[in-house]
């Protein structure tokens, strides 16, 4: 058997799991595994300039390639900064191994230079996490980790190794399986409630499919497609969803919820039978609990047992993989659920659509950030595009407009809303794919890790960021206005900004800085022919707000709609 | 609000105890009383909790006690044996006629004595351990410590 010290471990273990890229920031508790980092070959290291940004890179990498993303950083402050990150990719069910080095096991306690409880921050904010006591444990607790970050409901896992354990030196057989006596998820559903549940299918008048996260983590989207196709019935996309179905498909509702359009929500509200696959019913999504789908019997298939009957009581509850429950629910689909059925259904969701399509007044004396995120799609033209947000207005615009059509192709922090998740998440999504990364952003939030611009020059990742500028906190300001008297308190940014376009070049990109249609064209379409990042900012309508929008609290189906 | 008894079974390693509170502070939840120990010959913990709370927030104590990684089981019985031990120091001093007879009653006894005080011992289910406290009080107790609930399921 091999000995080895415990960073040698790690590396090992990165290898065996494929791992092809880890974002980190060392420090001195972490120095003995950054050593061996330096040393070898099979992945590669990317410095970041922040921990929270190291976390949200290796989000955005995990969220665009389906694998596991990996981030290493020192104990105390190092750590401390990477728990927005984690607590982003948790809320969206994202996995992540962290590994954070620790003061030796001599010092914990005894609040050395950078100590920290850092197994006590993370613990509500991780899948699972590990404190390394012995380096006999290390390599299972390293197998282990990769293990629960991405099997059943995926979710960050961290691993805190004090200085001591990475530098032990002990025997290393990195385990082919592992079998955790008290972690069992389970995969498959109860085939007598698939049965029932096909049969309520087949009998309702007006189904729905609500459709979430899960269902592009579990890997699901081709069978959702399919069962849409073949049984007619609508189906509906949370923020996590979006891409699921294709954006021109006549039977894909779009999104729902407090920024969802109005025959989505309507049709949430009249349906007779939802049936939400791997969907959480967010109150972003539900609206005022009491109203919310008050004639519809409910249908939850989903991973995580404790997100069954959390907030809605589901009348057909069934555990399982959301794919592997649609494999074993097809067959019976295709005998029964007959599509004219829901014909009616299908034509009084669309004489909604025509009653209050989504739409904005466009001007062409002012940007609107609609016609931008329109126009951006229509300009970068491919399906594959990588779409980053960060959090505000902005990320409500490109949910509504930008035409999703493959599953991975927006990344966006749905649960947890973390402003600064959009620069750092585009880097991590710039390792994952060759395809264009296009990350729109507030004014706002930009600044919340604009550090990172160095690590995307360092890089060589030509992410695109559109900021779509309203010299505000945008979507602050929306509450203000409609619900505070216009009170504009601390977000009104006029004149309190630095120059985008100098910034951009300050680190090495391109910088434009647009006002008119023309303008953005141009600069879009030089961007995208650049092998440099680029800023491009835009210059939008100061007070364009969100709609349709159902205030917090309200019932879905009252929606203010301008 | 109801008074709910659960019985988790965990693996016997560090942490685990905190994740389990962790949970219940997390969500508000409340814990009335809390005993561990671990299980003889495995390597398992019996962890007893007693708490209190309305059928959904319990459904969803359970959900996301199961979620935790450490956690094996958990025994939600209709019907649990369940005990408790309250240790009650009264000062030597005192008029102590009729102690032999509330001893008696609880199961009590005389776990300790010097020349200043008893330490008595009783165990029995909580609502008989707050009368025995409540009988205990004319003796002018000097410090009275109890434990929480131990808990059995009576079926398999
Ligand atoms: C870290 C963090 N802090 C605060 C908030 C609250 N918040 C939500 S949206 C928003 C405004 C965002 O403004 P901007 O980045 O300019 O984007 P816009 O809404 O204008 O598109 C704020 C402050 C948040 N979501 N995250």
């Amino acid at each position: 058997m091999a000995k080895l010290n415990g960073s040698q471990m790690i590396m090992q273990a990165l290898k065996a799991e494929g791992v092809e890229v880890v974002f980190g920031y060392p420090g001195g508790a972490a120095l003995n595994i950054f050593d061996e980092t330096y040393k070898q070959k099979d992945f590669k290291v990317v410095l970041t300039r922040h921990e929270q940004a190291c976390a949200h890179a290796a989000d955005g990498y995990a969220r665009a390639s389906g694998k596991v993303g990996v981030c290493i950083v020192t104990s105390g402050p190092g750590f401390t900064n990477t728990i927005t990150g984690i607590a982003t990719a948790y809320m969206d069910s994202i996995p992540l191994v962290i590994i954070s080095g620790q003061v030796a096991n001599s010092l914990i306690g005894t609040d050395a230079f950078q100590e920290i409880d850092a197994i006590g921050i993370s613990r509500p904010c991780v899948k699972h996490n590990f404190l390394v006591k012995t380096i006999e444990e290390l390599p299972r607790v390293l197998k282990e980790a990769f293990y629960i970050a991405r099997s059943g409901r995926p979710g960050p896992v961290h691993i805190d190794i004090p200085k001591d354990i990475s530098a032990a030196i002990g025997d290393f057989e990195y385990p082919d399986e592992i079998s955790i006596k008290t972690y069992k998820p389970t995969y498959k559903g109860n085939a007598k409630q698939i049965k029932k549940i096909v049969e309520l299918i087949s009998e309702s008048k007006k189904p729905l499919l609500y459709l979430g996260g899960g269902v592009i983590s579990s890997g699901a989207s081709d069978l959702v497609r399919e069962l849409v196709e073949f049984s007619g019935i609508p189906a509906l996309e949370t923020l996590m969803a979006l891409g699921v179905l294709r954006s021109d498909d006549e039977l894909n509702l779009a999104m729902v919820g407090m920024h969802g359009k109005y025959a989505t929500n309507m049709a949430m509200s009249e349906s007779d039978l939802i049936i939400a696959l791997g969907a959480r019913f967010d109150d972003r999504v539900t609206g005022k609990l009491s109203e919310f789908a008050k004639s519809a019997k409910i249908v939850h298939v989903d991973i995580d047992p404790s997100s069954i009957s959390k907030i809605v009581t589901a009348d057909y509850p069934v555990v399982g993989d959301v794919k592997t429950v649609l494999e074993d629910m097809m067959p019976r689909i295709k005998e029964l659920v007959k599509k004219e059925n829901y014909k009616e259904w299908r034509e009084s969701i669309k004489r909604y659509n025509s009653i209050h399509p989504l739409k904005f007044e466009d001007s062409d004396d002012v940007l609107k950030p609609q016609w931008v995120i329109k126009e951006s799609a229509k300009i970068v033209n491919s399906d594959d595009a990588i779409i980053v947000t960060d959090v505000g207005q902005h990320q409500m615009w490109v949910a509504q407009f930008y035409p999703f059509n493959k599953p991975r192709t927006l990344l966006t922090s749905g649960g947890l809303g973390t402003m600064g998740y959009g620069l750092p998440a585009a880097l991590g999504a710039g390792f994952a794919s060759s395809s264009h990364v296009i990350n729109f952003n507030g004014d706002g939030g930009f600044l919340m890790n604009v550090q990172e611009l160095q690590t995307l020059a360092e890089n060589d990742i030509p992410v695109i960021t559109i900021i779509l500028n309203n010299r505000f906190l945008g979507m602050v300001r929306q509450w203000q206005t409609l619900f505070y008297d216009e009170r504009y308190s601390s977000t009104d940014l006029d004149n309190k900004q630095p120059d985008f376009v100098k910034l951009a070049e300050a680190f090495g990109g391109f910088g434009y800085r647009v006002n008119t249609k023309d303008e953005f064209r141009n600069a879009l379409k030089f961007a995208l022919s650049q092998k440099k990042f680029s800023i491009i900012d835009v210059r939008v309508d100061r007070f364009e707000n969100v709609v349709p929008m159902v205030p917090a609290g309200g019932a879905l189906y009252n929606m203010i709609l301008k | 609000m109801d008074r709910r008894l659960i019985s988790v079974i965990v693996l016997n390693e560090h942490g685990v105890l905190s994740r389990i509170v962790g949970l219940f502070s997390g969500r508000g939840y409340n814990i009335d009383s809390l005993t561990v120990a671990p299980i003889p010959e495995s390597e398992f913990s019996r962890v007893s909790i007693v708490t209190s709370g309305d059928e959904r927030a319990f459904e969803q104590i359970i959900k996301q006690l199961y979620k935790l990684i450490p956690v094996y089981k958990i025994i939600e019985a209709d019907e649990f044996v369940d005990k408790e031990l309250v240790l009650v120091k009264i000062p030597l001093a005192e008029n102590l006629s009729g102690l032999d007879a509330v001893l008696k009653s609880y199961n009590g006894s005389i776990a300790n004595s010097d020349d200043k005080h008893l330490i008595i011992m009783a165990s029995d289910d909580s609502v008989r351990i707050d009368n025995f406290i409540k009988t205990m009080k004319k003796y002018s107790p000097t410090d009275i410590v109890r434990s929480g609930s131990v808990i059995i399921e009576v079926r398999e």
